[in-house]
């Protein structure tokens, strides 16, 4: 039987050890979970070649005046294949502006993957080096960004769009932003 | 070659300090002297390898080697040699290798100069030493290695960030770990003792210099007031000094002592790693290198469990000191530590709760601001009333009633000043410097009653003279604390700020100043342009001063940085920085004028002093540990 005195002096090992649990786990979630330290922040700058327009760029400025997503996909990404019909569906039915940044794509292959699924975008940015792509801190393709009229990001989705998590998360947020200032 | 040799100091340091974790405290045990007296020797064997690496490692970023990759990394060949120096520490795996680097020094320094403690309790205090050598040694060498080689080498490196170009960031994390690092060696005293199974006044008395040095770097830490992480052990460490005072003089609460020790190093680890490291700020560094972030909670595990298992051991075998009344000096600095550890896990939950609360069910949240403030401003209200009561009371048995009608002056002063604020302003800035007031008041007025002025000046102040060393300490300690809450509470209440638009010639005005633009000149700096920004103060109508502001433009790596011009005064500091420069020929200038807040540093500074002085107390000095002898003092 222990003493009273005994069990307090446990005490702080306990809290210690629930902290370590806490810590272990906010380490084990990965950033996934966390928003990107950029939400609330321009779009970080870049001015890339305009895929499929020769001579063209496209430039983060493009973003300002309109509620759009940035969509960072590849034509190598599996996940992105399973992605593309919902931003289609999108694009046909006018729910939101969508852009794409290609990343670390080689123009023929990507040529040949929009020729086959459908092409949702208003504008690919062509990021063949992937340096724009560590600007915006992508950890994996696909990941999109919901840009404000301000082409501020506001929301950043790690994974693919089904249709689940455009009912409930990106379209509201686009509707409460089209109403914004 | 130079990389390699500071990877082999490092390594001998490593094995050097495995050894001095294990043989001293098993010559402890079993009363070996020759194993205990290794711990001196291998403890200065390890300050000198580690310096070795540091010398390294230095001398790698002054010749610019960008064969190795951390100084490719953060160092260029145009960087002036001051921020080539400051570049070693002003990274990840540099700033381990300074904090190893001072855990050395103090081991050594123990080695060195601590003749007048026990054998068994020195080898045991630099075994703990060790093993935290161990623990971080180890992250060095196998997650954050400062060696590593780049191949093939790149001609230039990558510079340093602009931004920490700056003559104060450049020495503030050296000063910043020497405090966190510092309380490593309360620590490993409150360790020993438990291994020990003894705590006496000696004990006490050394843990309490280790406090009144720590808090010496308050001041240090104090001018980051962003980060409330660092405030943390300096919460944590006031409440051990004030708690290792009652260990020493009544032989009370040493259990609550050593677990305060065990906690502020706990929470100067977690200052340095979890939040200096970017851990909670930034999770996403952390998902580039997971091994770093499972090996730093590993030692806080480590460490603090460690301890805290051994205290749930040992703990309840120590005696319960003696008893005392409630209205006592002893209750008062109960009271004490119940405001400061109460403080520090407010603010501790205020940092974690975002991190609590994603772990728990994936919201997120970010405490700011406001609600610190609605915390802690009014705890440190009263904590303030109460610190000028705690020292009118007697130990063991003390009267309430007694203690504030001689502070009845203090209150009218109190009293006086809060009405007089309530005249200019309203509401928390009239508590808060009538609560100051009060506290000066009452902290000076210990020396003025032992003063007693009715029989003549000079008897006055031989009698002044005679109280003790550290009942000065703790007036001048408290009288600082004063003055630091009028410089914050004047800063928050009062501070101007103005933004605007001007061209040459064109004046703005803050707070009563008026700021005019003289001219905007370009200028070539080592490794910058600069446009610099003339302008002059003026006070109705007459030139006081001119003030310089600059925009530098750094092209390596390409960024920007504003040096603000600072007109520094006894009662006010007023701050122009140069903004953006637009085409119809404005700039954007900033102003800001904030009254007082000298007086934060000040305070600091005069809390130090007291500190230093409660130091050279003939009872605290280190080579006379009296046993116990409990001396009269009429305040501490």
């Amino acid at each position: 039987m222990m003493t009273m005195s005994r069990w307090l002096s446990l005490v702080p090992l306990f809290l210690l050890l629930a902290l370590a649990v806490y810590f272990a786990i906010g380490l084990a979630t990965d950033s996934r979970t966390v928003q990107s330290v950029l939400i609330d922040k321009p779009l970080p700058a870049f001015d890339l070649p305009k895929f499929g327009a020769a001579g063209e760029t496209m430039s983060s400025e493009e973003f300002k005046g309109r509620v759009s997503l940035l969509n960072i996909f590849a034509s190598w990404c599996i996940t992105c294949r399973v992605e593309h019909p919902v931003l289609v569906k999108l694009t046909e039915q006018k729910r939101v502006a969508i852009y794409g940044l290609a990343w670390k794509d080689k123009p023929d292959e990507l040529k040949a993957w929009l020729d086959e699924l459908g092409n949702p975008y208003l504008a690919i940015a062509d990021d063949a080096k992937g340096r724009t792509a560590i600007d915006l801190g992508v950890t994996g393709a696909p990941e999109t960004y919901v840009i404000d009229k301000k082409g501020r990001i506001r929301f950043k989705q790690v994974g693919a769009i089904d249709d689940y998590v455009w009912r409930t998360t990106i379209e509201p947020l686009v509707r409460h932003l089209e109403a914004e200032e | 070659m130079i990389a390699e040799v500071g990877q082999f100091a490092l390594v001998l340091a490593f094995t050097l300090a495995i050894a001095q974790a294990s043989l001293p405290l098993y010559g402890a045990a079993v009363g070996d002297g020759r194993l205990m007296a290794f711990a001196r020797s291998s403890a200065l064997g390890q300050l000198l390898f580690i310096a070795v690496a540091f010398v390294a490692l230095t001398a790698a970023f002054v010749v610019s080697d960008f064969s190795v990759k951390l100084v490719a990394e953060h160092s260029h060949s145009a960087k002036p040699l001051m921020y080539k120096l400051s570049g070693v520490w002003g990274n990840h795996e540099g700033s381990m290798l300074l904090w190893v680097l001072i855990l050395a020094v103090f081991g050594g320094a123990v080695a060195a100069f601590a003749r007048n403690l026990p054998d068994t309790l020195v080898a045991r205090v630099l075994s703990v030493q060790g093993m935290i050598g161990v623990g971080f040694l180890a992250f060095i060498l196998f997650t954050s290695n400062p060696f590593l080689r780049l191949d093939p080498s790149p001609v230039n490196g990558n510079g340093l960030n602009p931004l920490l170009q700056d003559p104060g960031l450049a020495t503030h994390p050296p000063f910043l770990y020497l405090g966190y690092v510092g309380f490593s060696m309360a620590f490993s005293f409150a360790v020993a003792a438990l291994i020990e199974g003894r705590v006496d006044p000696a004990w006490a008395r050394w843990v309490r210099l280790w406090a009144y040095y720590e808090l010496g770097w308050g001041g240090w830490w104090f001018w980051d007031p962003v980060e409330n992480a660092s405030l943390m052990p300096w919460l944590a460490g006031t409440a051990l000094l004030h708690s290792a005072i009652v260990v020493e003089k009544r032989d009370a609460l040493k259990r609550w002592t050593i677990l305060l020790a065990i906690l502020t190093f706990t929470l100067s680890l977690i200052g340095t790693f979890l939040v200096r490291s970017g851990v909670i700020s930034s999770v996403h560094s952390f998902a580039t290198d997971p091994t770093r972030g499972v090996f730093i909670l590993g030692l806080l595990v480590a460490t603090t469990g460690g301890a805290l298992t051994l205290y749930a051991i040992r703990a309840p075998q120590m005696k319960l000191g003696n008893l005392f009344a409630f209205a006592s000096r002893e209750t008062s600095l109960i009271l004490n530590n119940v405001f400061l550890v109460v403080t520090c896990g407010a603010i501790f939950i205020g940092t974690f709760l975002p991190l609590f609360v994603q772990v728990t069910n994936g919201d997120q949240m970010s405490v700011g601001a406001p609600v610190y403030n609605f915390f802690f401003v009014p705890l440190a209200i009263v904590l303030m009333v109460f610190m000028a009561i705690g020292p009118m009371l007697s130990w063991k048995r003390g009267n309430i009633a007694a203690a504030l009608f001689r502070l009845k002056l203090a209150a009218a002063v109190g009293l006086g000043v809060a009405a007089g604020t309530l005249l200019l302003q309203a509401g928390w800035a009239a508590i808060a410097f009538g609560v100051a007031a009060w506290l000066l008041a009452g902290s000076l007025w210990v020396v003025v009653e032992r003063m007693n002025l009715s029989g003549g000046l000079g008897a006055a102040w031989s009698r002044a003279a005679g109280l003790p060393r550290s009942a000065w300490g703790m007036v001048v300690a408290h009288a600082g604390v004063a003055i630091v809450a009028i410089g914050i509470a004047s800063m928050t209440v009062w501070t101007a700020e103005t933004v605007t638009l001007l061209k040459q010639g064109e004046t703005a005005s803050v707070a009563g100043y008026d700021v005019r633009l003289l001219s905007v000149r370009d200028e070539q700096g080592p490794n910058y342009a600069a446009k610099v920004g003339r302008f002059a103060v003026s006070v109705s109508g007459a030139q006081i001063d001119e003030m310089i502001a600059e925009k530098r433009t750094y092209p390596n790596p390409g960024s920007e940085t504003t040096e603000a011009a600072l007109r520094v005064r006894p009662l006010d500091v007023l701050y122009v920085t140069l903004g953006q420069g637009h085409a119809d020929g404005t700039w954007t200038v900033r102003m800001y004028h904030h009254p007082l807040v000298v007086w934060i540093w000040g305070g600091a500074v005069i809390m130090v002093l007291g500190g230093l002085l409660s130091l050279s107390d003939r009872r605290l000095r280190i080579g006379a540990p009296r046993r116990a002898a409990p001396v009269a003092a009429p305040a501490e």
